[in-house]
């Protein structure tokens, strides 16, 4: 099989795009995870609800109000959710909290279902960002370059926030060793609370900005979770660099097994997984080292 | 300044102590010495809030103490723990600051300036990770950062444990001056010279009670207490 360069640019590109919707989810779930040892199995189902809240907010006021709306209202969900339920199952231990947090994926499947239906929605890419660009030979969807931006963007944020900010130190603190942390005057709680909050909003700016490339419907949240479980115990749980890592592997290997070996794809990723648990078992960068 | 009064404490389903009580005073360093398992480290734990108190009164400075950690350690004691517990994700830079930007306050006594002018070590590896230092540099540090919290109480667990005789030597020295210039002191230790030459109060801990209370002189001369309490 003999490929130009714009075929090996697009496939990239497509994996970069794939690669950094997975790290939007990622990274809130990872650093929840590692900060509180919290398995919250729901946090796809708060992608899915980031979704068609942004096609139902564009429905009425164009994308962008979905856009900036929807992760502050599926941040208003955790809120919910954190004082709800998260706060009162802190210490009730993982079994617990898996237990929990599954069965939250199907009461908020069942809610999407009620409020939105069955149907698939559908969310048009803004007039600003449709079209095609020419790069590097290739015509690619300026919107799929968006998403790109919109990843790499967001990493840069979190890289500042967490590796050079008093705030920062504080989180990768808690991650550390959050007994210390609170003997140091630190509210862990109080901290993982603010975490969970972005971690949601987060989830829910990248459905909103997956929307238009999928159809949105009620179980793409269960769909979405178990790359997103992957990409976090390949990279290793509670750090960014984790998150970046596991999410840019997980797209390249989806989308180049995808084309180049495509009777191989579906089982590649889960061969990687599986060899990553044998060589390095707590993933290639874990936040503890 | 601290008060413990019929303390009972433990792990889960485990009793350690079983009505505790002892007291510090302000300005003084008290030491607490025992066996392994006797509830040295569990005592301190459950003054920190780091374990759950099952029964018993814990007073600092005549007021119940908080309830959390965090309201606990804003309240004026630092904790340096047997594990020293360096965050290996931040720099000895953001180890130090974490306490010092928080505890900072208008004035404070402690600054880094000053606690680098004490350990000096720490200033050539500000840079390095937290936990790319010696046991010993390990300890300094966590003494630093407890002292950067501008604390009214330092509790110290075992700061001597698995440092070599001249970095025991040295951590003695600087524990010693902060005696001197009227820091108040908690001290778990199992080196009965090193816990008896800084102290001036010293308790016993067996089996989760104090069975023992007086002055280092006097326990250096009670041989029947050492041998059956401490196994010196």
């Amino acid at each position: 099989m003999a490929h130009d360069l714009g075929f090996w640019v697009l496939q990239a590109l497509n994996a970069l795009q794939l690669s950094m919707l997975l790290f939007l989810l990622s990274i809130g779930l990872t650093v929840i995870f590692g900060l509180m040892h919290f398995v919250n199995l729901a946090h796809g189902s708060l992608y899915a609800m980031g979704a068609y809240v942004a096609a139902s907010l564009a429905a009425v006021g164009g994308y962008w109000m979905g856009f900036f709306l929807a992760p502050v209202a599926v941040a208003g969900v955790g809120v919910l959710l954190y004082s709800g339920l998260i706060r009162r199952m802190r210490r009730a231990g993982p079994m617990a909290q898996v237990l929990v947090t599954f069965g939250l994926i199907f009461a908020l499947l069942d809610l999407t279902r009620i409020i939105w239906g069955d149907l698939a929605l559908a969310i048009d890419v803004p007039a600003s960002l449709s079209g095609r660009l020419t790069l590097l030979g290739i015509e690619y969807p300026v919107y799929r370059l968006f998403i790109i931006a919109l990843g790499v963007a967001i990493f840069a944020t979190l890289a500042f926030v967490l590796g050079r900010t008093q705030i920062g130190a504080m989180i990768r603190a808690g991650v550390d060793n959050d007994c210390m942390a609170a003997c140091l005057g630190i509210n862990v709680e109080r901290l993982f609370f603010i975490v969970f909050c972005v971690g949601c909003g987060l989830a829910g700016l990248s459905g909103a900005v997956a929307a238009p490339l999928l159809s949105v419907t009620p179980d793409m949240g269960l769909q979405i979770l178990i790359p997103t479980l992957i990409v976090i115990v390949i990279g290793g749980l509670g750090s960014l660099r984790g998150a970046i890592a596991g999410s840019l592997i997980y797209g390249f290997v989806q989308t180049f097994g995808a084309v180049l070996a495509p009777q191989l794809a579906s089982v590649l990723i889960y061969a990687l997984l599986a060899a990553v648990l044998v060589i390095k078992p707590v993933g290639l960068f874990p936040a503890k080292g | 300044m601290l008060d413990l009064k019929d303390i009972e404490s433990g792990y889960g389903e485990t009793q350690v102590l079983y009505g505790l009580t002892l007291a510090a005073q302000a300005g003084r360093v008290l030491a607490i010495l025992g066996r392994n398992g006797a509830g040295k480290s569990t005592t301190l734990k459950t003054i920190m809030g780091l374990l759950p108190r099952r029964a018993g009164e814990i007073l600092f400075d005549g007021k119940p103490i908080a309830t959390q950690p965090y309201d606990i350690a804003k309240s004026g004691i630092a904790y340096v723990p047997e594990t020293r517990d360096i965050f290996p994700s931040l720099t000895v830079r953001e180890n130090l600051e974490i306490a010092a930007k928080r505890f900072g306050g208008t004035d404070p006594d402690w600054t880094m300036e000053r606690v680098l002018d004490v350990f000096p070590r720490l200033a050539e590896r500000m840079d390095n990770g937290g936990t790319q230092l010696s046991g010993g540099e390990q300890q300094m540090l966590a003494i630093a950062r407890g002292l950067l919290m501008n604390p009214r109480l330092l509790i110290l667990d075992e700061p001597t444990e698995g440092l070599a005789p001249i970095i025991v030597k040295l951590i003695h020295d600087k524990l010693q001056d902060l005696k001197s210039a009227g820091l108040s002191m908690i001290i778990v230790e199992q080196n009965f010279g090193f816990a008896t030459s800084l102290a001036d109060d010293v308790v016993v801990v067996s089996k989760g009670q104090v069975v023992w209370t007086g002055t280092p002189e006097a326990i250096k001369a009670d041989t029947e207490a050492q041998h059956t309490w401490l196994g010196v």
